[in-house]
């Protein structure tokens, strides 16, 4: 016990006295905190829209105001021949386009049925699809309008409808920030508890300090809690402070106990701290290491659910992510963050991160070896 | 110019002698172009449904078979009522809940207007928005059903084209953008960590006091990298056209120029890094935290840059990311040539000076101390 006492003032003392370290463990996860929930804004909204109108007609001008009144889109460009429509997209200047054909207005009057042409340019991820999307329901509005007024309707309409009535619970708002906020913390947790550590290992065993580790009576149960307790604590110390600049710069603060997630965070932890260590047995230099830890943080990053949903993945991704322990982080931390959910309600995610503590400890610990091969 | 080479020599051998991070730097770009681009996607499918059925009629039992039917959704219960949504989604066990009212069939039968209520889980206001229009989809879809023949007067056709990427393909989109973060985040990290080994080691006072100018010190860390993230770049160049069905509708050789400058920008930031620490774990941090995250945001392929407030905007006129991927989208899946992007490359050749000029001179200066 007194052995891992030192152990521990020894690691905490390292720690603390450089002040480059402190600074990354601290200072940059509390920057990106900062910086990204303001950019990390998927919300459509200005979608840039380009008009050929080739009927300069009343119906024809009605329509165009109804997009740009419509929130989504932003009338930039009236083009007079579609080609110079087309440019624009080229040049990305305007993201979706609408034609409007010659002789639209009489058509409709005469039910002859005028084809509207719609072009999204579908190279701009999300934005092209959904405004296109966006622009076909503003028009089928515009036509259920149109019909409305020409049509002189009884009071029942003798068509069945079913209006949608939807409702929006959590986050009535639609803030992204209280999406983004919870998961990011997630992931800077992340990265502090598992590849400082998996650093701090490999680091002495490049600089050498780790035979003169080995060659003392500390046993490796010693050195290892040794190596895990401080990083352990700097990573709820990063998860405290997050939570705390979340609260200040964007009034983001949980829904549910502090408690819960702070139980959550303190199991996840030791599953991620594993890792590292895991890591920190596999590789002999920290270029090794870094390599690794790479690989592995591009994977927690894009396979945890953090910008994409995990439900969008085909399937055999979705079971790639079982085995992601930041996944189930970033699920539980949104779940307790954005609707309160309780330990009642986290089983699996607190069963999963259980798990996870004992396979990457276990693994790290058998893997490890104290005398060199 | 010899001993550059010889230098240059001795960086293979390190770096061959290593074979484990060799495997790593060659296969991981490999892997990780594989793993996201057929794995990173916003296309919605199966998202969990539960259904308050108050009614318990045909009419309600139809469109609920047409929602667990579809692409987008799939039946995951039935509730009693809506306290007990509450529980379900605070397990995370539904997205949204379909609710009708005790008189669903009988109100659409005789007063022609019926309507029901969907209650999403916006705690990813992303997702809820998009199942909501789904959803909405479905209901018209239903609805136009119950019309039978009777076709609606004053019809407007819609007919709507998708551009350069027609399938909607996701891997379009991803494929640019795994590439500007492999590509920066390889080069960049490799250099600033093999330098910052040498000083960690102790063995860059040994090249310091070697008659090699600093100059080819640093050159001969970065043409090895080079070469790599060359074979790299082919690689997954390789990948993107055979597997994943990316194609290259520019100019391959006008590609192969722009990546080129990038990978220099890329290596000369790694060494400006390395310059600015003197242990592999900053070196390593700042590379990985404070290049990946900010590549990954602010080249805009995760999120439209229009939509960022105006100072997030300013930030991302610096990172080189943005305009690589801006210039590979329109060269791989545009097919723009020189014209359509000679004002991107022109800033990325910009910074790739500004950074070379600024790391080599923090390189001499250390010198000097």
């Amino acid at each position: 016990m007194k052995v891992l006492f030192v152990l521990l003032r020894k690691e905490f003392l390292q720690v603390f006295r450089d002040p480059a370290i402190l600074r990354i463990i601290f200072i940059m996860p509390l920057i990106q905190l900062i910086l990204l929930p303001l950019a990390a804004d998927y919300e459509v909204k200005n979608i840039n829209l380009a008009v050929v109108d080739n009927d300069h007609s009343a119906y024809a001008q009605r329509l165009v105001q109804k997009l740009g009144a419509s929130g989504y889109f932003r009338l930039t460009h009236y083009a007079l021949r579609y080609p110079d429509a087309l440019r624009t997209v080229e040049e990305d200047q305007a993201d979706v386009i609408i034609e409007i054909p010659v002789g639209f207005e009489r058509d409709l009057i005469r039910e002859q049925e005028p084809v509207l042409a719609i072009t999204a340019n579908a190279a701009n991820g999300v934005k092209g699809s959904l405004g296109g999307a966006y622009a076909a329901a503003i028009l089928r509005d515009f036509n259920q309008e149109i019909r409305e007024e020409l049509v002189s309707l009884p009071r029942l309409s003798p068509l069945p409808s079913i209006p949608v009535q939807p409702v929006y619970w959590y986050n009535p708002y639609f803030n992204y920030k209280q999406f983004m906020v919870p998961g990011i913390l997630a992931i800077l947790v992340t990265m502090v508890g598992s590849f400082l550590c998996a650093l701090n290992i490999v680091r002495e065993k490049e600089v050498g300090t780790i035979e003169q580790l080995n060659v003392t009576p500390i046993g490796k149960a010693q050195f290892i809690l040794g190596k895990l307790i401080p990083f352990w604590v700097l990573g709820l110390m990063v998860m405290a402070v997050g939570m705390v600049a979340g609260y200040i710069f964007f009034g983001v603060w949980p829904v549910g106990s502090i408690g819960v997630l702070f139980l959550v965070s303190a199991l996840y932890l030791l599953g991620v701290l594993g890792i590292g260590l895991l890591i920190s047995t596999y590789a002999e230099t920290q270029q090794q290491a870094s390599l690794m830890s790479f690989f592995i943080v591009m994977i927690f990053v894009l396979m945890g659910g953090l910008y994409t949903p995990v439900e969008s993945m085909p399937y055999w991704a979705q079971v790639v992510t079982w085995f992601n322990p930041p996944a189930y982080f970033i699920e539980a931390i949104r779940m307790i963050s954005l609707k309160g959910s309780g330990l009642a309600d986290l089983r699996p995610q607190l069963l999963a991160m259980v798990g996870f503590a004992f396979l990457f400890n276990g693994w790290a610990i058998w893997n490890y070896r104290k005398v060199k091969a | 110019m010899e001993q550059l080479i010889s230098f240059v020599r001795k960086e293979f051998l390190h770096i061959a002698r290593d074979w484990r991070s060799l495997s790593f730097l060659l296969g991981l770009p490999i892997a990780q172009m594989l793993i996201f681009g057929f794995a990173l996607s916003n296309e919605i499918r199966e998202a969990p449904f539960v259904v308050i059925d108050q009614s318990g009629d045909a009419d309600a039992r139809r469109l609920i078979e047409r929602f667990d039917a579809s692409n987008y959704f799939a039946l995951a219960g039935s509730l009693p009522d809506v306290a007990a949504a509450e529980t379900v989604f605070r397990r995370n066990e539904a997205r949204i809940a379909v609710v009708f009212p005790p008189d669903f069939g009988e109100a659409l039968r005789h007063t022609q207007e019926s309507p029901i209520q969907i209650i999403a889980d916006a705690g990813d206001p992303n997702l809820a928005g998009s199942l909501v229009n789904y959803a909405n989809a479905i209901v018209a879809d239903y609805q136009r059903e119950l019309y039978g023949t009777a076709k609606p007067p004053y019809a407007i056709a819609l007919e709507t084209r998708m551009l350069y990427n027609p399938q909607l393909s996701s891997a379009y989109n991803f494929v640019p953008g795994v590439m500007t973060l492999i590509l920066m985040l390889i080069s960049a990290m490799m250099t600033a960590v093999a330098l910052v080994r040498e000083k960690e080691l102790g063995t860059m006072e040994v090249l310091l006091v070697s008659p090699a100018s600093p100059i080819t010190v640093a050159l001969s860390k970065m043409i090895p990298y080079l070469l790599i993230s060359l074979l790299n770049l082919l690689n997954i160049l390789l990948l993107s056209y055979f597997v994943l069905d990316v194609p290259v509708r520019g100019s391959l050789a006008l590609l192969i120029g722009v990546c080129a400058i990038y990978l220099m920008a890329s290596l000369a930031l790694g060494l400006l890094i390395s310059s600015a620490t003197s242990s592999q774990q900053v070196a390593l941090f700042i590379s990985l935290i404070g290049l990946m995250m900010p590549t990954l945001i602010f080249s805009g392929f995760m999120f439209p840059i229009e939509n960022m407030p105006k100072p997030m905007q300013w930030i991302s006129h610096v990172v080189p990311a943005r305009w690589f991927f801006a210039i590979v989208r329109d060269v791989m899946i545009k097919g723009l040539g020189w014209a359509g992007i000679w004002r991107e490359t022109l800033v990325l050749i910009g910074m790739t000076l500004f950074f070379m000029a600024m790391s080599v001179k923090r390189f001499n200066i250390r010198l000097a101390d």
